[in-house]
């Protein structure tokens, strides 16, 4: 549901069923290039990143060129069924779902990237913290996020949401998923440190005087990109979910605002007796999750090191 | 084995009084169980508020409520989680959301374990069977299958099962096939046991149906990726060099060390699974835990909020356990750590 | 594919003696990059009780090579030619078939102890699995013949040992029991894939005398598969020497060690340091690095390496010449410009090699 797909393992280099350990020399080529070039190579990833930057482009420039906004206006009919002019139809009350669905998937985007950016940052840098210390900071900060991630996090969103209701915008919802979604990503950043600390360029750097914060900063964080950058994709995908489940519970974006969970909401019982209400935001949200989680899972591909060459 | 199985019990309480503060404490202090009431037309008098207050121990400070949360010593017999109460309701003095939640808790109960066991089932299953058939056109489907189900929101599934429930019902005369609102009947006074059973099942199906797919695409593809690197590891290269055939190096060798790293994903898998719950509780109208939060969030009952934060809790720390145990069932390593 | 001669150390007819016969053996693998050749063209043979030692650098085929023979590499890999143990053909062979002469006939010993074992069961039961999966015994049986074996490998209190977890016991011990696994059932080869890489040098010496008594207690011929010359010596009869996917020298172990024919042989023992020689002796870096297996370049895989290369060096890649000595063979065009005194320092300039070394280390800030 909400979390348990963020947390979907690095698939294992066996994966790509390599022959042998033994390496097999190839021409070489920059680290970047690698990357962009497999990248590029993975067709699923370069259609899901097509799809989702139309997405995008629907979502934020849409509302720019589209007659109608998702408020009730005068000039729209009630409930009609989809017409060139409303493209899915009306609500009852005289909504273009079309513009609805626009303002929904923008509003969605929002939220879904603004706890990417929250969540990574303070997941990348508690754990990171707690791998380059270790022993006690590491047990202390780990047992912390243990404790959180004991509550289900939608249920503990929810709570939290629900009692700060009234002035309920995306940002604040933002805020709340946030500040408690960054655990998962916390937990894959300290193994990472973990490992990395023992090796010769942090005593290189740790030699010449660099202090912890610039370690951690200069030399361990941006060895970590590859993985936050997957993980902080993959959280994208998370949110999206876990957006849509709030407000489609009425804890999340309120009307007059709304978010394709508000809209699937509103539309529960239509399925059958008016579809296109019920699924164009359902389709969105869909979409979204799954072009994003493709375009993560080539980015993995494309940065796992370990990932060297045989694949079919 | 004992010992390591009494090791994880002391580890485990800790972590449980640890989620009862930060449980307590997110749950206090974001919401005001009076607004309601302040805000009432026509305004309600400042004894009645200070009386309400007294009433749900909100004129005490912070450490002393959390103290009475948990231990009940100085309170009125009605908050104490150690004494099994769960605290004063907003709703009502005679409101008892101890007796609300335990006759709540079984319904949920039912609706996560069935969704759990088809999960991990199924999931172990296909993740295997994807991972043998590596690259092949079942392993392709599957791994498709898995992201779409994994993009889904779930309360957009249920909502679509429900509604196709109701619809194939209405294409028919006679009874009913689907039951699509509440977790039994209505009237079950005169149930025989078997019919308490099949009534509860029928009931259970079109929301498991929906709750299950989400945990069981990740544990595919979890048990896919594990299995894959299990099948491709030196031990399993030395099976088959000492002559035992493929089928034979699967199950004694691959399968067993392939569900050790799946253990490890319990804890999401079950925290996932309570999430979605509310949300296919909410689509079906079950009288369950999940509407039970929502409702009180909605009228700002913290004492029940948190008591639900902590059931939650403390199923996911008992999940836990039983996932710790079996990891050192499957893993000798663990056992003499 | 370049031909190999027909005099590549193969007898006209089939010789009973011969216990695995390797024939043309070809691997390649599909990549992100394009086919990789990991093993050219590949022929030896093993005779009863043998010990053929292959050395190369990583990446040179010699454990693709093997694992082609055992059939156990990823589904992926296209193998051709042939590999026949015992005269039973193993390229090619469905699962059942295979399983019947994997462990029975031929067993292998792989690098990394410490992940050759399957964690979760006993010793006893890994030992006793592979005589069960060939001999219709009782469990007590099987058992009885594991700590037997365990003793002849040399772990102390072998009893108490085989009920042991893996995890339990050093790499080494782990190693011997990997040793004892492959002796079950007294096959007629062993191969053993680089088994003291991963150890450290005072468990070397056990492992490597397990795996002599290994091979006294069965007299199974054996394939050592190394990149450490100092192994090779003191265990083989013959080294084959692989590069690029290519076996490029094949011989008793005196004539390629004292007397090789091909440069990059000359090369590898003049990168090796000794420790009979004098105080002055310096050691020979073969400079460059081994080329891409996609496109391989026409012409002799060594040329852009060796200090000999002419012309022709790159233009046609030189097949398995018979050199001096009995059944001795190198891939070398210039074999014959090879003498018994040549010296690593001859042909490979020391200075050259340093200077090119410092130069690199000068370009990086």
């Amino acid at each position: 549901m909400s979390e348990i797909d963020a947390t979907r393992p690095a698939e294992p280099p066996g994966a790509s069923g390599q022959p042998d350990a033994e390496a097999i020399t190839t021409e070489e080529r920059g680290q970047f290039k690698t990357v962009v070039v497999r990248f590029l190579r993975h067709r699923l990833a370069m259609i899901s990143l097509f799809v989702f930057l139309l997405i995008l482009a629907f979502a934020f420039l849409g509302p720019l060129v589209w007659p109608y906004d998702h408020t009730i206006q005068r000039d729209v009919p009630a409930s009609i069924s989809p017409t060139w002019e409303h493209p899915f139809g009306t609500t009852s009350a005289g909504n273009d779902v079309f513009a609805q669905v626009m303002r929904g998937t923008q509003q969605s985007l929002k939220v879904a990237f603004t706890v990417a950016a929250i969540a990574t940052t303070i997941g990348a840098i508690y754990g990171a913290v707690a791998g380059y210390f270790g022993g006690r900071v590491d047990d202390i900060l780990m047992r912390i996020v243990d404790v959180i991630l004991v509550i289900p996090l939608l249920v503990l969103v929810a709570a939290i949401a629900g009692a700060t209701r009234g002035g309920t915008s995306w940002y604040t919802i933002a805020l709340i998923i946030g500040f408690f979604g960054w655990t998962s990503l916390s937990r894959l950043v300290r193994s990472v440190v973990l490992s990395l600390r023992e090796q010769e360029f942090v005593e290189a750097a740790r030699a010449m005087g660099a202090s912890d914060i610039r370690i951690i900063f200069a030399h361990l964080l941006p060895n970590t990109a590859g993985v936050i950058i997957v993980a902080a994709t993959l959280l994208i995908a998370t949110t999206i979910l876990a957006e849509a489940g709030l407000s489609f519970l009425g804890l999340g974006i309120q009307a007059p605002d709304t978010s394709l969970g508000l809209l699937i909401e509103n539309a529960r019982s239509a399925p059958f007796t008016r579809p296109w209400l019920f699924y164009p935001p359902g389709f969105f949200i869909i979409a979204i999750a799954l072009t994003v989680n493709f375009i993560g899972d080539g980015l993995r591909d494309a940065l796992d090191p370990r990932q060297t060459l045989v694949r079919r | 084995m004992l010992v390591y199985i009494v090791r994880r019990i002391l580890i485990a309480i800790p972590v449980l009084f640890a989620a009862s503060l930060f449980v307590f404490l997110m749950a206090d202090t974001t919401g005001d169980p009076l607004l309601e009431l302040q805000l009432a037309q026509p305004p309600v008098s400042e004894e009645v508020i200070a009386a309400e207050a007294e009433r749900l121990y909100l004129d005490r400070s912070v450490p002393e409520r959390y103290w009475l949360w948990v231990t009940g010593i100085g309170g009125n017999g009605d908050i104490g989680l150690l004494q099994g109460e769960w605290g004063p309701s907003v709703r009502s003095a005679s409101y008892d959301i101890g007796a609300e939640i335990g006759s709540r808790l079984w319904v949920t109960l039912r609706l996560v374990t069935a969704s759990l066991f088809l999960s991990i089932g199924f999931g172990i299953l296909t993740g295997v069977i994807s991972a043998l058939r590596q690259y092949s056109k079942l392993d392709y489907g599957l791994t498709f299958i898995g992201f779409t189900l994994l993009a889904m929101p779930s309360f957009w599934v249920a909502a679509l099962l429900r509604e196709a429930g109701v619809w194939i019902n209405q294409q028919r005369d006679g009874p009913n096939i689907f039951w699509t609102i509440s977790a039994s009947s209505p009237d079950t006074r005169n149930f025989s046991n078997w019919e308490l059973f099949t009534d509860a099942a029928g009931h259970l199906i079109l929301p498991t149906l929906a709750l299950f797919l989400a945990g069981y695409a990740a544990l595919s593809r979890y048990q896919r990726a594990s299995m894959l690197e299990v099948m491709n590891s030196d031990y399993v290269r030395l099976a088959k060099a000492k002559g035992l055939r493929h089928g034979t190096v699967v199950r004694r060798h691959a399968l067993r060390t392939a569900l050790i790293p799946v253990t490890t994903l319990s804890l999401l898998l079950i925290a996932g699974t309570i999430d979605g719950a509310v949300l296919v509780e909410t689509v079906f109208q079950w009288q369950g835990l999940g509407t039970f939060l929502v409702e009180s969030i909605q009228r700002r009952d913290s004492y029940a909020v948190m008591g639900f934060l902590m059931l939650s809790g403390i199923l996911v720390i008992i999940a836990n356990l039983i996932a710790d145990i079996l990891y050192g069932v499957l893993d000798p390593r663990i056992r003499y750590e | 594919m370049s031909s190999v001669p027909p005099d590549a150390g193969r007898p006209p007819q089939r010789d009973p003696d011969v216990v695995l016969e390797v024939d043309e053996l070809s691997v390649a693998f599909p990549t992100e990059d394009g086919l990789v050749h990991a093993v050219r063209g590949v022929s030896y043979q093993l005779r009863r009780g043998e010990v053929l030692g292959i050395v190369g650098e990583s990446g040179s085929g010699k454990s693709v090579t093997s694992l082609a023979v055992m059939g156990l590499l990823p589904s992926s890999a296209r193998v051709t030619g042939s590999a026949r143990i015992v005269g039973e053909e193993m390229v090619g062979l469905k699962d059942v078939a295979i399983s019947r002469i994997r462990g029975e006939r031929v067993a292998m010993i792989f690098q990394d102890p410490l992940t050759s074992l399957t964690p979760v069961h006993t010793i006893g039961r890994q030992i006793g699995e592979a005589i069960r999966a060939h001999r219709k015994v009782s469990k007590s049986v099987a058992r009885d013949r594991s700590i037997e074996l365990l003793e002849t490998v040399g772990i102390p209190n072998p009893q108490q040992r085989v009920d042991n977890y893996p995890h339990e016991l050093s790499g080494g011990m782990r190693q011997r029991v990997v040793v004892a696994i492959a002796m079950a059932n007294e096959p007629d080869v062993i191969i053993a894939d680089e088994p003291t890489t991963a150890l450290d040098v005072t468990v070397q010496a056990q492992v490597l005398d397990a795996l002599r008594s290994a091979r006294e207690a069965t007299g199974a011929a054996m394939i050592l598969i190394t990149h450490d010359l100092g192994v090779v010596a003191g265990q083989v009869d013959r080294v084959g020497v692989m590069y690029a996917g290519r076996l490029v020298e094949l011989g008793a172990v005196d004539d390629v060690f004292y007397r090789p024919r091909m440069p990059y042989t000359l090369g590898l023992l003049g990168s090796l340091p000794r420790v009979d020689e004098d105080r002055g002796h310096r050691l020979t870096p073969i400079v460059g690095t081994p080329p891409s297996m996609v496109n391989l370049p026409t012409g002799c895989p060594f040329a852009p390496r060796c200090p000999m290369m002419e012309s022709r060096c790159l233009e046609e890649e030189p097949a398995l010449f018979a050199a001096s000595g009995i059944e001795h063979h190198a891939a070398c065009h210039f074999h014959d410009r090879l003498t018994d005194d040549t010296a690593p320092t001859d042909l490979f300039d020391t200075a050259a090699a340093d200077s090119e070394l410092t130069g690199e280390y000068e370009e990086q800030p």
